[in-house]
């Protein structure tokens, strides 16, 4: 498999270099426990009960020569969860080797890469596959591998991404909360490419800023990251579940931001095919800062966003199809860095709703405290979050960070 | 070609000091006196290129608690004193925002151009900096307050002469031109000896005295240049305190333009 001997290449790299570079690393990261409280009992056979206790380690090991045009990064993860086997994990978040060159940069190994301005979806951000065991935000992603090649030049940045194999989506299991009706089966996942999950994906983007605006561009060609979850007979016992097909797309976007004063305003779009049906896709908005708010310390982000969506129902699901999200951000810029993110994601079409609120403080020097609460409000009976409904969730999370 | 236009400076600078002499003879305004004293002082400091210098931030709150924060920073000096400088701070410490970085793009009368990079996701995002007078990282100075330096950001009008711990100084004035300035003045403490700034006071919006910065510390580098090596930041209002503690600075690095673009903030530590 591409993915392991990408894996096995940058372990020998470093095996052999690590004797001739004493010097220039450095070791961070965090060890985390984490509860999850369930409102509700669970609806569905075998799920766990009202509480999820799990632990995370996530060290990270850099190296970069004394005139930092060499560059190793190493970052493992682990996640141990006591209810959910398929949350019990482990990846290679990062693990590669960079050159930096005047105006050029060429990077070998695993890692993860950004697209994109908005906050309530990450639409144009399609090089790594999500980790959705980890949350339902979109923002924990699987280590890609890749070989990558960046540019800058005058009229901005270019950057050339192989894709070397595929990364499964990954999915509760059984157990699990905060998942499909039907179990996904992914020992049983289908690729439209003959290659599968060593297909090699091409991936184009170009970024520049220029006075108030940030602009990106990108052409993706390659396997799909949201798979179609298509229901098959059980393989086991007399019964249902679902089977993960990622089908080969191309795809064009977009993602744009000009910032005025205390305003920030962004979009992002695609357009997609290669599913059933071409489809574009819109997410915008803006966020306004108010600053020092009442004469005190703290700043208040407001957040404003739309999405629009058009793919059809038989192509990978998705709740942004015409969704409204609001929210505020509060930072009390204190000396504990206290921060809480507050917000509603409301379905335009059914009324459906996604009540959440993040909120996180360092306490000492090393340790962070952080709380999440997710709840889903009229849900609508054949809507998006229709699985959803009774998994209404507090989170807490103590990490010591290193 | 570096040597000659460090010729042309010393040239420049000997000349400016000339005129400057020769300017007190005849009749000064107080405003032109200010603005002299502090472009003295400006440019005594200008040539360097480049510089990279690490530091420590020590936060006290009211009762004496502090939290620390260890940084770096980089900066590139923009030879045009009608545009401002580039400058890239990494955190390294507390752990939980190591790595973090905030790339600027200083500009003179406008707000800055400023991203910031969040490790966690690896994601750059441009962040809107015309509010530079809040707590920068949950200390008393604010942005504007260690960046902000640049002679055409202010004008000026020199007030009176007096000693100033061993030295004898001249105290300026100084007038944010930056509209959403948090500031409506600034008194400064310049020396006569080696044209340094030794102490700020900060008026708020409403023109009262709000901090009290005191530098100390300086020392001379190679080159002339001249850089304290602590910034003690009083706030009287709120009886907190942030000293910055700065390592030894390294002047003409080998750091270019490319290290301060967009995409330099994720390989910046």
């Amino acid at each position: 498999m591409r993915f392991r001997r990408a894996l096995v290449l940058v372990g020998l790299g470093l095996l052999v270099s690590c004797p001739l570079l004493a010097d220039g690393w450095s070791l961070s990261g965090s060890l985390a426990a984490e509860v999850r409280w369930f409102a509700n009992s669970p609806v569905l056979d075998g799920q766990l009960e009202t509480v999820q206790g799990s632990g995370l380690f996530a060290p990270e090991l850099r190296w970069r020569s004394e005139d930092r045009r060499h560059q190793i990064t190493l970052s493992p993860f682990v996640r141990w969860d006591a209810e959910d086997d398929e949350r019990t994990h482990f990846d290679l978040r990062e693990g590669y080797y960079r050159y930096v060159g005047d105006e050029w940069e060429l990077l070998f190994g695993v890692d993860r890469v950004f697209w994109g301005v908005t906050e309530s979806r990450h639409l144009v951000d399609i090089v790594n596959q999500t980790d959705l065991v980890e949350d339902l935000d979109d923002e924990d992603k699987l280590g890609q591998p890749m070989v990558k090649v960046g540019w800058d030049r005058g009229f901005g940045r270019i950057e050339l991404l192989a894709l070397l194999g595929f990364r499964e989506r990954t999915f509760p299991g059984p157990a699990g909360r905060l998942r499909p009706p039907l179990v996904v089966d992914r020992d049983r996942t289908v690729y439209e490419s003959a290659a599968g999950e060593e297909r090699l994906d091409l991936a184009l983007r170009w970024s520049h800023y220029l006075g108030d605006w940030d602009l990106g561009a990108h052409a993706f060609h390659g396997t799909s990251r949201e798979p179609r979850l298509v229901p098959a007979a059980s393989r086991a016992d007399p019964g249902v579940e679902l089977v993960p097909y990622y089908d080969v797309i191309n795809q064009v976007g977009v993602d744009l931001q000009f910032t005025r004063g205390a305003w920030l305003w962004k979009a992002e779009a695609l357009v997609r095919e290669g599913y059933d049906d071409t489809f574009g896709a819109v997410v915008a908005g803006f966020e306004r800062t108010l600053y020092q708010i009442g004469g005190s310390s703290a700043d208040l982000g407001l957040l404003l966003e739309l999405h629009y969506d058009g793919r059809e129902e038989t192509e990978p699901p998705t709740i942004y199809d015409r969704d409204l999200f609001f929210g505020g951000r509060l930072a009390l810029n204190d000396s504990q860095d206290t921060s809480i993110l507050a917000g509603a994601l409301v379905d335009r079409g059914d009324g459906s709703t996604v009540l959440l609120l993040e909120a996180t403080r360092r306490l000492g020097q090393q340790f962070t405290l952080e709380f999440e609460g997710r709840s889903f409000l009229d849900v609508a009976p054949a809507g998006d979050l229709a699985a959803l409904e009774d998994d209404d969730l507090l989170v807490l999370r103590l990490s010591w960070n290193f | 070609m570096r040597k000659t236009s460090f010729v042309l400076r010393s040239l420049c600078l000997s000349l400016i000091l000339l005129l400057t002499g020769l300017e007190s003879v005849a009749a000064e305004t107080p405003e032109e006196k200010g603005y002299a004293i502090a472009a003295r002082s400006d440019r005594s400091d200008r040539g360097f290129t480049s510089s990279s210098v690490g530091m420590t931030m020590v936060l006290r709150n009211k009762a004496g608690k502090e939290a620390r924060r260890t940084l770096s920073l980089r900066t590139l000096e923009n030879p045009d004193e009608s545009v401002g400088d580039k400058s890239l701070i990494v955190f390294d410490d507390p752990a939980d925002i190591e790595g973090t970085a905030l790339l600027s793009h200083a500009r003179i009368l406008e707000a800055d151009d400023q991203w910031l990079y969040l490790p966690a996701l690896k994601r750059v995002k441009r962040i809107s900096s015309v509010n530079k007078s809040g707590p920068f990282v949950g200390s008393e100075f604010a942005f504007e307050d260690f960046t902000a330096l640049e002679l055409e950001k202010f004008t000026y009008r020199w007030v009176r002469e007096e000693a100033c711990g061993e030295f004898v100084c001249d105290v300026v004035e100084r007038t944010p031109r930056y509209e959403h300035s948090g500031y409506t003045r600034q008194l400064s403490w310049v020396d006569q000896s080696v044209f340094q700034v030794r102490q700020v006071e900060f008026y708020d919006r409403k023109g009262s005295l709000l901090k009290t910065l005191t530098l100390d510390e300086y020392r001379q580098y190679d080159g002339g240049y001249w850089r304290a090596h602590r910034l003690a930041m009083v706030n009287h209002v709120s009886g907190k305190s942030t000293d910055l503690l700065y390592d030894t600075f390294e002047f003409g690095t080998d750091l270019s333009e490319s290290d301060f673009v967009k995409s330099a903030l994720e390989r910046a530590r």
